[in-house]
């Protein structure tokens, strides 16, 4: 393929690169994330597999089968707890702004500036070489793919070379979309967007080169395998690797691997720093692992299909992904390839630089650049704080770019991977148990840090650099000056393991060890106790409960003239009104420069320029009274009295909210009792009224007639007596169901319940109502089963009830042609009796009211007779015997009354008797 | 009392996969047999590894309802 078709490609890649990234800045700064999704979280994860995955995986299967899996089996457990350790770290990322491991490991250990250098220095010493790697990986494909030779390739200046110019345009985007402006968080959802797209298209062109060597070169999977088997030497097995005691270096290397994927700077980055939501944790804890298993699905199939097809040790394993499709013909899959590893190893170096050169700046040049006199002027620094970040940018990429010139081929690059991967695991122990040991110490963690990168480079790095020939190699075998134990693959006499895993045993104990021992040694000071504090209970309190260490005396204006230094005085501004209306204060003006105030610039420059400068510029401008560990312990008392006492203070109101929700619920029935009071009495004090007014009618007309002796004969007296007879009568009656109805709801009525037969009671009450029905020329219908129905009920009430709905049916059917259905039915435990009628029905809004006292069905203009407390009596007395009382009605199609009561077991024995 | 329950079940489940994934449980798929054609250790990696994400998933998607 020429050479510049495949530059062309590439520049294209690059320029969608920039697309991309610029799309996602737009789209952040209109407000519409683009990153703000989970899926994207999870696929920006994936700059984890970089180059030396995307080939180096291949090469590693090659040589040793299944090996190359533990390096992504590891993160699959690490994000197993995702959820409990990254989430806590993500946390304190954000809540104390926090932009980098250097620093989150300083604030831990009291903001100490000698702890962050060192972090930092271990970082460059163990990526840069890393991202050397990346660049080599770009150059090795391109040569392949463009099939230069090798040889050629080596001699060709630095300037020739596509290699530096692709370093210049990855510096370039990194400077734009990772330093384009001074953000407190260090957000570039830009960078995250493109970095997320790159995991998209490396996936995307591995599977598809893995698909077509199985499917297309070999005739499927099993094909493959099969054919495979006849290889010499095929290490598939899990003894298959040339080591001692495979068990432990396949634990090492999980370790390994589960520590660097949570402590890799560009990790860090993007699953700590660049972070929108903790929630997006859930799905990426499984999605980044299926990621990691999909492109692996493919690895031993391409290793073995290359070993096939060249023959071993006839061609590099680790392009067989670009030289299998190109010993094809295959152009365009190539060219794919190639493209998925420049993603592979671009997204990488994006993500690692911004990382590393965000610790060089704020951790190496800004603690210097402070003490200068330039600096220490009262002038604007944002502009200058950026243009050391981007120096940092270019510094770090240059830094890369020389050492893949000098290194080579060199032993020391090949093997880089798993040596910086051994570099950051060093800062686990420190990292980790700064986050769940309150008793760790600044002494610890320097010693802890210093011991395991000692041991790290006298155990991994040296004879790495011993290897590949720039230094003398002869104390490899024999030690240094002759002294066998001394021996760095074997310190000791410790022998058996690969260099790998005894390095990283040997590093990690003493790290741990140093760590522990130290911490133990001394209690923590009063800054280290504080943050140890802030750090290992972020979950404790949310951040307006956080205790603030901090006590003296300050001003407003210098502090607000310091932000403004740093951050730019728009921004300063903007910070200040918010942090006030976050305290419910009018404006920024109505500040007070208390604990609060320090606590908060001092936490806005962190994110600016790191905890440990931060902490060092806010100390100058204010004056601060020394802390002593008592001072702390008693403010996290106050914190925590407050803590309870907001508890507290949400309980009450929790409760007293609930109280008056009580009280609204009551109020509202008392009301609505109210108002049936009113209606009740209005509706009494009517039925009342009328026999009232036809007794006293007719009263004074027997009075007038007395008095005037006018001729009233002995007939019609007779005759208005009894009508004043019967209206007397019905007042009693409603007089007596006001105070039935009165006794029954207050539970003081009489009952007097036995044993009865409901069919001889529905019987005899028809009876009753015969006369009634035969004045209004109904005709009454009753199916009533032949043997007793027996329930345990008042037979007087039962009775009342029966009168009630059979009078009620007697009232509504049209005169002279009604029609009243009885009907009485058992089904199983029940008794159920219905009364239908052939009247008007009742309409369904109705059908619920008219159970309610005094209201009775119709409007009142054609009210019939009645008191209106029928109904609800008999609902009550029937739900008193355990039954239930409906009416189904459909407007002109009659209505039916019903009631069921459960039948006595006697009766189910004579059901069963029967059945 | 809920976060706590969900805690123990990852840590349960981490403590799985360790045994899993290492040495000796491992030792049971070295055998020199293959399923479908392919070879059982690979095979029996990915399928553990697959197994972890689908339990992992389950519990991370039921929790952040």
């Amino acid at each position: 393929m020429s050479a510049v078709l495949v530059v062309a490609v590439s520049l294209a890649y690059l320029l969608v690169l920039f697309a991309v990234a610029s799309h996602g800045d737009r789209r952040a700064a209109a407000g519409r994330s683009l990153i703000a999704n989970p899926w994207i979280y999870a696929l920006s994860m994936a700059v984890y597999c970089s180059a030396w995955t995307y080939f180096g995986s291949v090469g590693r299967a090659a040589s040793s089968g299944v090996w190359f899996l533990p390096i992504y089996l590891g993160p699959m457990l690490a994000m197993v707890l995702a959820w409990l350790v990254l989430r806590k770290m993500v946390r304190i990322a954000q809540r104390y702004r926090i932009t980098s491991i250097a620093d989150f490991i300083a604030s831990r250990y009291g903001k100490s500036p000698l702890l962050a250098g060192l972090v930092t220095l271990i970082t460059v010493v163990g990526i840069v070489p890393y991202l050397a790697l990346q660049l080599k990986g770009i150059a090795v494909a391109f040569d392949v793919v463009t099939a230069a030779p090798a040889a050629l390739a080596r001699e060709r200046a630095w300037w020739q070379e596509s290699t530096f110019y692709l370093a210049l345009a990855l510096a370039g985007f990194t400077m734009v979309f990772g330093a384009r402006h001074l953000d407190g968080s260090e957000r570039h959802e830009g960078m995250v967007a493109a970095v997320a797209f790159e995991s998209v298209v490396k996936l995307l062109a591995f599977l598809a080169v893995g698909a077509w060597v199985c499917w297309g070169l070999f005739d499927g999977v099993g094909d493959l395998f099969a054919r495979a088997a006849a290889l010499p030497g095929q290490a598939l097995a899990f003894n298959g690797g040339p080591v001692r005691y495979p068990h432990v270096q396949w634990f090492a290397l999980m370790l390994l691997a589960g520590l660097s994927v949570l402590m890799l700077p560009r990790q860090f980055q993007v699953m700590v720093v660049e972070n929108v939501d903790e929630r997006h944790l859930r799905r990426a804890a499984w999605a980044f692992p299926l990621y990691l298993l999909l492109i692996n699905l493919f690895v031993l199939p391409i290793a073995l299909a290359g070993l096939l097809h060249f023959g071993p040790g006839q061609a590099d394993p680790e392009t067989f992904v670009l030289s299998l499709p190109l010993s094809q013909g295959q152009q365009a899959l190539a060219l794919l390839v190639f493209v998925g590893g420049l993603s592979a190893a671009t997204g990488m170096v994006i993500v690692e630089t911004i990382a590393v050169s965000t610790m060089i700046c704020n951790d190496l040049v800004v603690p210097v650049l402070l003490r200068s006199r330039y600096w220490s002027g009262g002038r604007d620094l944002t502009r200058a704080i950026l243009n050391t970040r981007r120096t940092a940018i270019l510094a770090v990429m240059l830094l890369g770019y020389c050492y893949f010139r000098l290194a080579g081929e060199a032993y020391a690059l090949v093997s880089i991977g798993l040596i910086s991967f051994a570099a950051v695991a060093q800062f686990a122990p420190a990292m980790l148990g700064g986050m769940y040991w309150r008793g760790a110490t600044r002494r610890g963690a320097l010693a802890g840090l210093l011991a395991g990168f000692l041991l790290w480079s006298y155990t991994l790095m040296l004879p790495s650099l011993a290897k590949s020939g720039w230094v003398a190699d002869g104390f490899l075998h024999d030690g240094p000056w002759g002294q066998q134990w001394l021996r760095p693959e074997a310190l000791l006499g410790l022998q058996g393991f690969d260099n790998l895993t005894h390095s990283l045993f040997w590093s990690l104990l003493a790290n741990i060890g140093c760590y522990v021992g130290f911490s133990l040694w001394r209690s923590p000071s009063a800054a280290e106790a504080s943050q140890a504090l802030l750090f290992v209970d972020v979950f404790e309190r949310s951040s307006q409960l956080q205790p603030v260490f901090w006590r003296g005396q300050a001003s407003v204006a210098p502090l607000q003239s310091l932000a403004e230094r740093f951050l730019g005085s728009e921004r300063a501004r903007e910070l200040f009104a918010r942090h006030a209306r976050e305290r419910g204060l009018p404006g920024a003006d109505s500040l007070q420069a208390d604990a609060e105030l320090v606590h908060f610039v001092e936490t806005q420059l962190t994110g600016a320029i790191g905890s440990a400068s931060a902490r060092v510029m806010v100390a100058s401008v204010v004056e601060e009274e020394a802390l002593g560990l008592d001072d702390v312990l008693a403010m996290v008392e106050e914190a925590k009295r407050l803590l309870l006492h907001s508890r507290e203070l949400e309980d009450k109101s929790a409760s007293l909210e609930r109280a008056s929700a009580e009280l609204r619920a009551a109020n509202e029935q008392l009301k609505s009792l109210d108002r049936l009071k009113d209606d009740f009495m209005s509706s009494v004090t009517h039925e009342l009224r009328t026999p009232l007014t036809s007794i006293r009618a007719l009263a004074e007309l027997m009075l007038d007639d007395a008095t005037t002796g006018d001729g009233m004969g002995p007939e019609q007296r007779q005759h208005f007596l009894s009508i004043i007879v019967a209206e007397a009568e019905r007042l009693t009656r409603l007089v007596n169901q006001v105070l039935d109805m009165a006794k029954i709801e207050s539970g003081h009525a009489d009952w007097h319940s036995s044993e009865l037969d409901l069919a001889a009671l529905v019987r005899s009450s028809a009876q009753t109502v015969c006369e009634l029905l035969r004045e209004r020329g109904a005709r009454l219908e009753l199916a009533l089963p032949e043997q007793p129905v027996m329930v345990l009920a008042d037979a007087d009430r039962l009775t009342q009830v029966m009168l009630n709905l059979l009078s009620n049916a007697a009232k509504f059917v049209p005169a002279g042609q009604g029609l009243i259905q009885v009907k009485l039915t058992r089904s199983g435990a029940r008794v159920q009796v219905e009364v239908r009628d052939n009247g008007p029905g009742v309409p369904p809004a109705q059908q619920e009211l008219v159970f309610e006292k005094f209201r009775q069905g119709g409007d009142s203009s054609n009210r019939p007779q009645g008191t209106g407390l029928g109904l609800p009596i008999s609902r009550r007395i029937v739900e008193h015997f355990g039954g239930a009382m409906w009416l189904r009605s459909e407007p002109g199609q009659g209505a039916c009354f019903g009631f069921w009561l459960p039948a006595t077991t006697r009766n189910q024995d004579k059901n069963g008797d029967c059945a | 009392m809920k976060q706590k329950l969900e805690s123990q079940r990852l840590l349960a489940l981490f403590a799985l996969g360790c045994l899993l994934l290492n040495f000796p449980l491992l030792m049971l798929w070295d055998r020199d047999l293959s399923l479908w054609g392919l070879p059982l250790f690979p095979l029996a990696l990915f399928a553990l590894w697959g197994l972890l994400i689908v339990v992992l998933a389950w519990r991370m998607e039921r929790g952040a309802g």
